[in-house]
């Protein structure tokens, strides 16, 4: 590496604005990445609540595997068959039309969804039996006894998986740029495309994205110690 | 008769292929102290279990403080009607007994699975294994319930839980987490939760046989009191010494029926089955 190649970057970089690229493909990661997580475990709620509540009846089994379906599809397939196949034939096939970013969000969290559930499923029945005999037995229902009890001991167990789940999802939005969206990968891609100089761009990009990785994992840590704290 | 807070007829239980209760009759006046005895596995806690209906009986009746908890009779009935052939007019008989009860019952189950989050609300329990929340601390796991279900105001909830962890002794930890107490003072705790939601009826399953022996007296001792203080209480416990002393009725229960019921005095010093004697020299 000479100096020639450092200064095509930093010309590159900054006076032609190329971080103002870079930082928005970082954002659409974050988003991505965020936004995902939090769809992830929404419908990763509402799959282990369906698998959970007790009945017996016949439609609910129907349900029952549909989610077992689901799950079994999603954690089946690379994500990246996901993200083309419901960029080009699922959405197109409904008739969906939002932006690429929109997509990018549904994707993620479809894909983080079934992890989700399955590391929900793990917390919950990691909690004793008897704290929900307990519970019943004070006179809470079951839905009440799953919030107020069963859940918050649930999470606690199960915050490593999230910050892992977390961490597999940033890293994995390096391939969202496949259906057009300017992640930061793209973003550091265009540039060094730009220059012919790939050395520089993407040993930044790995560095961006190790540093992410790590204050998540610090932020994780914290989480845990203070919960660690009671009880 | 209106002294009876708990009645139970004939309640069958089955897990599987094992009969656990086979047909227990079993009555508890108000301010009474019973003590349910026998050996491992014959169903004691099952009943108990049963009464709260934490387990689900498959035949019986079970009546709290006048209204039916549980009712199904229909399942002795589909039991007899296979000993008649088809079109006979017992047959028939039972057939239409069926369908008049099968309604009846049917109404009862709604009643109570509306009203059974509330009703338990009246009956306290204390399991073998505490079962305390491990992430509340100690006032909270007194006042959650209280305040969510009976809808009492936070700061009286607490005074009241100040209260009851006093009279155990335990008022210097309120704000301690459940995992730095000792057996015996989990499951004191244990107890005071479930008075604080002022119950008429305390069920106890097996409360010290988790516990190191040196803390099983202290746990006794508490519940001394409590029954002492008039509560209704049902144990199951292996504590002959508490059975004899603190109880006012002593149940013995082997193959899940219910063998002898008396006062202690009848059932230590006078035992009519076989089979209490035996468990009796065993234990004694």
């Amino acid at each position: 590496m000479n100096r020639e190649t450092i200064e095509i970057f930093i010309d590159k970089f900054i006076r032609q604005e190329g971080y103002l690229l870079t930082l928005q493909g970082l954002k659409n990661t974050i988003i991505i990445s965020i936004l995902g997580l939090i769809i992830g475990f929404l419908i990763g709620v509402i799959i282990t609540t369906v698998k959970l509540i007790p009945s017996n009846k016949g439609w609910k089994k129907g349900i029952n595997i549909i989610c077992e379906v689901y799950v079994t599809i999603i954690r089946g397939t690379p994500l990246l068959v996901q993200l083309l196949l419901f960029h080009f034939a699922i959405f197109p096939l409904m008739g969906i039309n939002i932006s690429y970013l929109a997509e990018a969000v549904i994707i993620y969290g479809i894909n983080s969804s079934a992890y989700m559930a399955e590391a929900l499923r793990g917390g919950i029945n990691s909690v004793d039996k008897g704290q929900m005999e307990a519970g019943r037995a004070l006179g809470f229902s079951f839905v009440q006894t799953m919030i107020k009890i069963v859940l918050p001991q649930a999470i606690k167990n199960i915050l490593p998986t999230l910050g892992n789940e977390f961490i597999a999802l940033i890293k994995e939005t390096s391939v969202a740029n496949l259906i057009a969206v300017t992640d930061l990968t793209r973003s550091l891609t265009a540039i060094a495309e730009s220059t012919y100089d790939y050395f520089i761009p993407y040993i930044m990009l790995a560095l961006i994205y190790l540093g992410l990785v790590m204050i998540i994992t610090a932020l994780i840590k914290l989480c845990e110690r203070r919960m660690a704290n009671n009880g | 008769m209106d002294n009876q807070i708990i009645k139970v007829k004939r309640l069958h239980k089955q897990f599987g292929n094992q009969k656990v209760l086979q047909g227990v009759d079993f009555s508890v006046n108000k301010g009474d102290v019973i003590s349910i005895i026998g050996p491992s596995g014959c169903g004691k806690s099952t009943l108990l279990r049963c009464i709260n209906l934490l387990e689900m009986p498959d035949a019986g009746e079970i009546i709290f403080d006048g209204k039916y908890l549980y009712k199904n009779e229909r399942y002795f009935l589909k039991r007899d009607i296979r000993e008649y052939k088809v079109g006979t007019p017992e047959y028939n008989e039972l057939y239409n007994k069926i369908a008049k009860i099968r309604h009846e019952e049917h109404q009862i189950d709604k009643v109570v699975s509306k009203s059974l989050n509330e009703i338990r609300c009246h009956i306290g329990m204390v399991f073998q294994q505490f079962n305390l929340f491990p992430h509340l601390t100690v006032l909270e796991n007194l006042t959650i319930a209280p305040v969510s279900l009976k809808k009492i105001k936070k700061t009286d909830a607490e005074e009241r839980a100040l209260e009851l962890l006093k009279k155990v002794g335990l008022e210097e930890y309120a704000n301690k987490y459940p995992s730095v107490l000792s057996g015996g003072q989990k499951q004191r705790v244990a107890i005071v939760r479930a008075l604080a939601m002022k119950p008429d009826v305390m069920l106890f399953d097996e409360p010290t046989s988790a516990l190191d022996p040196e803390m099983v007296g202290e746990v006794l001792a508490v519940m001394s009191d409590l029954a002492k203080s008039g509560m209704t209480m049902i144990v199951v416990t292996h504590e002959m010494e508490f059975a004899k002393s603190v109880s006012n009725r002593v149940v013995f229960m082997a193959d899940g029926k219910i063998l002898e019921d008396g006062m202690p005095e009848e059932i230590f010093s006078k035992p009519k089955s076989a089979r209490l004697q035996d468990f009796l020299s065993k234990v004694l």
